[in-house]
């Protein structure tokens, strides 16, 4: 028995979500009194897993594997699990991972448990903590199956050094034409951007803005922050921002350290997605938003006064650190 | 084109959620349910496949009786016909199955499902299906197009999309993108009227097991009270995010 961590990585460079997962699932093998083993697709330089505990590590370095696909990951998944008979498979849940990962599942006729926040609470019967009802409550869940699939949330963990030696090992997996099915023609990514799933914090906007022409003043703060930028529904509902921003129950979920709200009253379904950020500050000039019931920090105030003033100060603080 | 959509019903966006017996059941008391907001985008996007390319559109739940005004209002917007599989559902992997069953007798080309249900955000069951049957897979699309057996579909990905390219029989799990809020439809009376007449299959389903299982639910801690900064105290916000909060 083992633990098996899928370990991401973006154009060879791992992102903190693969450092997440592998701290995540050094803590689990400890539990399950098993051993860790990562599995990596095309990474550079996998020695950075050494840092978070990763006792094994297994490198499969294929060129048809140099754009995502779910159907052949999910393959190189379910054949590296085989290979360490792994019981337990830990994937993230960025946008790869919770596409492939019910695909794992079925490979592996596991239970699959997805949007995990916490260790699981006891391991036999196996039970873990998962978001529910879009972070208005969670769900222990137990997974029935002697194989089993763990999607844990972003951000739910954190990242724990573990310095471990290691043990690299090339493995190739077996794959067919049929994992390749749906090919990749393009990508378009937002350059120069920290995207709203990588960001430690995020600054939105809401209507409270007044109009597209008007978002100069987040994204000076995002820029000072190195935070992504958001927005509520409406906001891109009216076309003054990309649907790519648009956070919440129905948009993107945040779960970043900060989140900072401007301008947006708080309606149920926008805190139903951001709710799970840990530390929330609310710049509303309303001070029965239903917001500042969800907040930490708050500020009664006129976003356009008080946005570029703590942009000015956030500088100089940054300047002296 | 034979058109299959997967509409999950759930509580209203608003719904304050609640639970019974000692925290092991949701309390639906008082709860307005209605089709997951992510499947009314792709049944919009659905329409349009049948209005402009002739296809032909099945919605389909697995649920109790309580979700048929759920499938009557997809009847309503303009599904032609519906199928209920009469069962629980207990277990994304039990919903997979059975879902996967209907594929399978019915011979759809195109499974439209939604990226995740907003009730027990699994985001499992189009993507197990898919495994199950065999059928090509593209997760978090926001934009389709069909032409004979040809499909281009695009995917939100983490800071930006990416278009593929793939081949007919497909199953998607959908979102906002494929189409946008102002093109949802709300029923009509005719739509509602005519919906009542539109076949409403209901199924038995097939014997098979779950693989996960609810034990309990926890609401989150209640957080302390909101802390208030003057606005022209703006060096305190910085400085509670530094020293107190630690995420500056
Ligand atoms: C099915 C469904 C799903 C939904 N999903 C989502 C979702 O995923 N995400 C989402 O965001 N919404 C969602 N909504 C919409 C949601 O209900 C709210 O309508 C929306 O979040 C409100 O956006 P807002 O806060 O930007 O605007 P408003 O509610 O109009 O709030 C604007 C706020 O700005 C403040 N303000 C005004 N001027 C200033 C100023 N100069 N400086 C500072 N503050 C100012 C006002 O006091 C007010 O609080 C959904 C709704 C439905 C029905
Ligand atoms: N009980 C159900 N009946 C029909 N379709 C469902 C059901 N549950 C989930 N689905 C479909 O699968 C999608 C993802 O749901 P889930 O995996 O539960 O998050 C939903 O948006 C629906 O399209």
């Amino acid at each position: 028995m083992s633990v098996l961590v899928f370990a991401d990585n973006s154009e060879g460079k791992f992102k903190k979500n693969a450092f997440e997962v592998t701290s995540y699932g050094k803590k689990v093998a400890e539990m399950t009194q098993t051993n860790l083993v990562v599995l990596t697709i095309n990474a550079d330089n996998v020695s950075e897993l050494a840092n978070y505990g990763a006792e094994k590590i297994l490198k499969v370095s294929n060129d048809q594997l140099k754009d995502f696909n779910a159907k052949a990951y999910a393959d190189v998944v379910k054949q590296a699990a085989e290979k360490e008979g792994a019981d337990i498979v830990i994937i993230d849940s960025s946008s790869n991972g919770s596409y492939f990962a019910p695909l794992v599942a079925v490979n592996l006729e596991a239970g699959y448990a997805s949007n995990a926040v916490e260790l699981p609470s006891s391991i036999s019967p196996f039970v873990i903590k998962r978001k529910a009802f879009s972070s208005k409550a969670f769900n222990n869940t137990e997974i029935k199956t002697s194989n089993k699939v763990i999607g844990l949330s972003k951000n739910s963990f954190g990242l724990v050094e573990n310095s471990v030696n290691t043990n690299e090992e090339d493995f190739t997996p077996t794959l067919s034409d049929d994992d390749f099915n749906v090919t990749f023609k393009s990508v378009e990514k937002a350059t120069g951007k920290v995207s709203i799933a990588d960001a430690d914090i995020v600054v939105s906007g809401g209507r409270g803005l007044k109009s597209g022409e008007n978002w100069g003043i987040i994204e000076e703060l995002a820029d000072v922050l190195g935070a992504a930028t958001a927005c509520s529904k409406p906001v891109s509902d009216l076309g003054w921002r990309p649907h790519s921003e648009h956070v919440g129950q129905t948009g993107k979920p945040v779960s970043s350290n900060l989140y900072i709200a401007i301008g947006i009253s708080g309606a149920i379904q926008h805190l139903a997605g951001v709710n799970s950020s840990k530390v929330k500050v609310v710049i509303n000039t309303d001070p029965e938003a239903p917001f500042f019931k969800a907040a930490d920090y708050g500020i009664v105030g006129d976003a356009f006064d008080v946005v570029p003033r703590l942009t000015e100060k956030l500088k100089e603080f940054k300047a002296n650190q | 084109m034979k058109i299959l959509v997967c509409i999950s019903h759930v509580p209203d966006t608003t719904s304050k959620i609640n639970f019974k017996d000692d925290n092991s059941k949701f309390d639906s008391t008082g709860v307005q349910y209605v089709i997951n907001p992510h499947d009314e985008f792709v049944l919009t996007r659905a329409m349009w496949f049948k209005e402009k390319q002739g296809a032909s559109l099945t919605v389909v739940n697995v649920g109790d009786a309580s979700s048929e005004p759920t499938l009557r209002k997809a009847l309503a917007i303009g599904a032609d016909d519906a199928i209920r599989v009469n069962a629980e559902p207990t277990d994304g992997f039990y919903v997979a199955k059975q879902l996967a069953e209907v594929i399978k007798n019915g011979g759809y080309d195109l499974v439209l499902a939604g990226r995740e249900s907003l009730d027990y955000n699994g985001g499992m069951v189009p993507g197990m299906i898919a495994s199950l049957i065999d059928y090509n897979f593209v997760n978090a699309c926001i934009g389709i197009d069909v032409e004979e057996n040809q499909v281009t579909a695009t995917r939100e990905i983490d800071g930006g999309k990416e278009v593929v390219s793939t081949e007919l029989p497909l199953i998607i799990g959908g979102q906002k993108g494929l189409v946008e809020d102002k093109d949802l439809r709300i029923p009509n009376m005719r739509g509602i009227m005519m919906a009542r007449k539109k076949p409403l299959q209901v199924v038995e389903p097939i014997d098979t097991n779950t693989t996960t299982a609810s034990i309990s639910f926890d609401k989150p801690e209640p957080r302390s009270a909101c802390k208030m900064v003057d606005s022209d105290n703006l060096d305190e916000l910085i400085s509670l995010l530094h020293n107190e909060a630690k995420v500056i």
